[in-house]
């Protein structure tokens, strides 16, 4: 199939645009300059990592995938709270002290 | 009570090339991509952690939110629709709540967040009486 003959359909629109806004996202994630742009890159590209994921199994005609994105997103949440939790109290555990106590 | 039937009717009817469902899918899809594509772009080149935490809830809200909305046209049976309408409602909770925690390390971790309103006002006073001395 020649280039000029593809005709995008919206999965391919939606699946590039992700695509492209991912590797925005990676450029953050290798320069941000604190620990914390790293965490905020690697949040964001776990989320569009949830929508790739159900527009590729639309994509593929197996929407099925939808089941691993819901897991994914599950997954990515907890990651970025365990990582930002760690580097606040050096611990996932409870703080050594002051008022922040099982905070997150 | 909506007489879902007469909704699919809808959706199904052809307008133009597409049906409804179609065009109203391209319109999620394509707004859904901009906006991920401009907080992305935000993340890229706003100046500090906390502004670029805007540019990522941009690309949580508006951009995820709407290309999975657009998905939602796509599909014929309800269980994927609530499988979408379940990943949609847990990335409402989930991303103010994971930028909070974000937010709340990167100021106990001495991130500056910049001046406060009362600094603010102080630099401005200081300004105001430097100036006439100077000239």
């Amino acid at each position: 199939m020649s280039l000029s003959m593809f005709e995008p359909s919206m999965f391919d629109v939606g699946a590039i645009a992700v695509l492209l806004a991912m590797a925005l996202s990676m450029v953050r994630a290798l320069i941000g300059p604190t620990v914390f742009d790293r965490i905020l890159a690697i949040n964001i590209t776990g989320t569009l990592t949830v929508v790739l994921i159900s527009v590729y199994g639309f994509l593929d005609g197996r929407p099925d995938f939808l089941d691993i994105a819901l897991l994914y997103a599950l997954i990515n949440f907890i990651g970025t709270i365990a990582v930002s939790k760690y580097v606040k109290f050096q611990g996932l555990g409870h703080p050594l002290g002051g008022s922040d106590e099982g905070d997150v | 009570m909506v007489d879902l039937s007469s909704v699919s009717a809808l959706l199904n009817s052809q307008i133009g090339t597409l049906i409804v469902a179609d065009w109203l899918s391209w319109f999620f899809i394509v707004s859904g991509s901009f906006f991920a594509l401009v907080g992305a772009l935000g993340l890229v080149r706003l100046p500090d952690v906390f502004s670029r935490m805007h540019g990522a809830g941009m690309v949580d809200t508006l951009g995820i939110m709407m290309i999975l909305v657009g998905l939602m046209f796509q599909t014929s049976e309800p269980i994927q629709v609530l499988k979408l309408v379940l990943i949609l409602v847990f990335v409402i909770f989930t991303s103010p709540t994971s930028t909070f925690a974000l937010a709340r390390a990167a100021i106990h971790g001495g991130v500056n967040p910049g001046p406060s309103m009362e600094e603010l006002k102080e630099i401005e006073k200081s300004k105001a009486e430097a100036k006439p001395s100077n000239t």
